[in-house]
């Protein structure tokens, strides 16, 4: 058994820094890589993607980063563990396995994590009698159905363990818990078992810590955010995991961004509800019991979590087509910027009204003024404030009307308040409001697969 | 009686799940734990954000970190991509909690 393993955070989201991965892998040591690409909305937006073309539906950062960095891991035997398969994982390993040989990259096994997607599954697993009714609102799924994008279940961390049994080199996920991704190679390096639920609840941590990548080591971070050193050059999180459970928050020496105390609180208490009840597929964990300790020079010591076993059921995401919205800004310069902005939501809600449109909502803010803070933001005198930037959003069930919308804003520049600009960018066109249905599955109905595809 | 500006003594960090946003306060001592365990209730943080804030406040303690950590429900306009609001995420809630006076005694 390793005496310990280094686990290095390479992707916040699907859009993060693209050269964060490259260098996890190029500036120090690190045996595995960590990459979550997936958000609530990310797996609409990748089943459309499939739908137009079978081929796609992953995120195609991947390929392009593996020809910078798929030899150097093979060489080091850095593993890569990713989210980023989406709804199209097969695609996503053979596009990899093509970079592969394309570099001659050889003996390179590339795992796939497969049944998550359970899209077309939907009535024969109501038929077996789970609901998949909303978890929030109890609503049933009936009045959905119809309209629903894509339907994931969220795997935690065994099956890519079982991937790892299987020799992979880069493990490729579908919808697996963002948790998961950090989780699965302490249990394979460190032989965990099933019931070793402080341990799984200790690993769990330390994935929720790595999955925003640098909001961990120093990124949006609200405590002395100026104290941060070099945030240019921040280094992403790494997790160095010991057998016992216990882990070391740092990264690579000579990055910019901070470790400390303070930026991982923050990170752990980000998009938490009940402390004690941090469920994940794998366990639950009891974020009141994790012990910090700053070690100093960018290294913070993660101990003592306690966990409670697993739950019998999977959270399954589902996203649905739930109409249209749009949004546009004007900005209003001094004097009265803030007057003049006002007057020109006035008036274009009354254009608005007077072509008989049909909104469900329609939300006005003024950027520079209230946008943020809304009714808290301080009172301040229309004199000092230099501009003013009104943004105003609609959204409907009625295309038509989101579209007509659009065609309203660019003639307030010639029709409305003076001291008008920062419309350039053509009309605001209609966009698909996607809206996401969480439920739970009991853990039976729902098998994965492990596929290996080889070069 | 005095009062106390939370953002002395705290920092924080606020995020979304659906339409309900969560925010962690963190004090920077324990002084300052002391004193938002004892002061910063569900109560004061929902009167807070009145008019933003359409939900029950839930409140939950990490003494371990020195935070507690607050989940305010119906709060993002429908959350997601159905939120018309510029902060759909609640990415700026937690500095906005960090606006409030406490009267502490």
């Amino acid at each position: 058994m390793k005496e310990k393993i280094r686990i290095a955070s390479g992707q916040g989201f699907w859009g993060d820094l693209i050269d964060a991965p490259y260098n996890q892998v190029f500036r120090g040591h690190i045996d595995y890589l960590v990459m979550d690409y997936l958000a609530e909305v990310t797996m609409s937006i990748l089943q459309k993607q499939k739908n137009k073309n079978p081929d796609l539906g992953y995120a195609r950062d991947i390929p392009e980063l593996m020809k910078r960095i798929l030899p150097e891991c093979k060489n080091r035997n850095i593993k890569i563990i990713t989210n980023g398969g989406g709804v199209n994982p097969i695609s996503c390993a053979k596009a990899i396995t093509e970079v592969a040989k394309h570099l001659d990259v050889k003996d390179l096994k590339v795992a796939v994590i497969l049944g998550d997607d359970i899209k077309d599954r939907i009535d024969e697993i109501i038929s077996s009698g789970c609901s998949l009714n909303n978890m929030e609102t109890g609503e049933s799924i009936e009045i959905v159905k119809d309209k629903i994008l894509s339907a994931n279940v969220y795997f935690g961390a065994f099956p890519i363990v079982e991937a790892l049994k299987q020799n992979a080199d880069i493990v490729i996920t579908g919808r697996t818990t963002d948790t998961g991704l950090t989780l699965a190679p302490m249990i394979y390096e460190f032989g965990w078992n099933k019931s070793d639920y402080d341990l799984l609840a200790a690993g769990t941590v330390a994935g929720h810590i790595l999955e925003c990548g640098a909001q961990a080591s120093g990124g949006n971070f609200l405590g002395d955010w100026k104290s941060v050193p070099n945030i240019y050059d921040i280094g992403f999180p790494i997790a160095e995991a010991y057998p016992n459970g216990e882990v070391v928050i740092t990264k690579h020496e000579n990055t910019g961004g901070k470790v400390s105390f303070e930026t991982l609180s923050e990170q752990l208490l980000y998009e938490i509800g009940d402390p004690k009840n941090y469920i994940t597929p794998d366990c639950i964990a009891d974020f009141t019991s994790i012990k910090l300790e700053d070690l100093g020079n960018d290294r913070v010591r993660v101990y003592d979590v306690k966990g409670l076993p697993e739950t019998e059921f999977y959270k399954v995401s589902c996203s649905y087509s739930d109409g249209f919205s749009s949004s546009a800004t004007l900005t209003y310069s001094w004097p009265e910027a803030l007057t003049k902005a006002k007057e020109a939501d006035k008036i274009l809600r009354k254009r608005l009204e007077n072509l008989i449109l049909k909104f469900d909502e329609i939300r006005t803010e003024f950027v520079g003024y209230n946008a943020c803070h809304g009714p808290l933001a301080k009172q301040i005198d229309e004199d000092d404030i230099n501009e003013i930037v009104l943004r105003i959003a609609v959204r409907s069930r009625d295309y038509n009307s989101v579209e007509r919308f659009g065609k309203e804003i660019a003639p307030l520049i010639l029709t409305g308040p003076p001291s008008v600009t920062g419309f350039a960018g053509g009309r605001p066109k209609p966009s698909e409001v996607v809206v996401y249905w969480p439920a739970l599955i009991p853990k039976n109905l729902v098998q994965h697969q492990v596929k290996i595809f080889e070069v | 009686m005095k009062r106390i500006k939370l953002i002395y003594i705290a920092h924080g960090r606020s995020g979304d799940k659906g339409d309900a946003a969560n925010i962690g306060i963190i004090a920077y001592d324990n002084h300052g734990y002391e004193i938002i365990s004892k002061y910063l209730t569900a109560e004061t943080v929902k009167k807070h954000f009145e008019g933003i804030c359409f939900g029950k406040v839930e409140r939950y303690e990490l003494p371990n970190l020195r935070a507690l950590n607050f989940v305010l429900h119906n709060t993002l306009g429908g959350g997601g991509t159905v939120s018309l609001k510029l902060d759909a995420q609640g990415k700026t809630l937690a500095a906005a909690l960090l606006r409030l006076e406490l009267e502490i005694e």
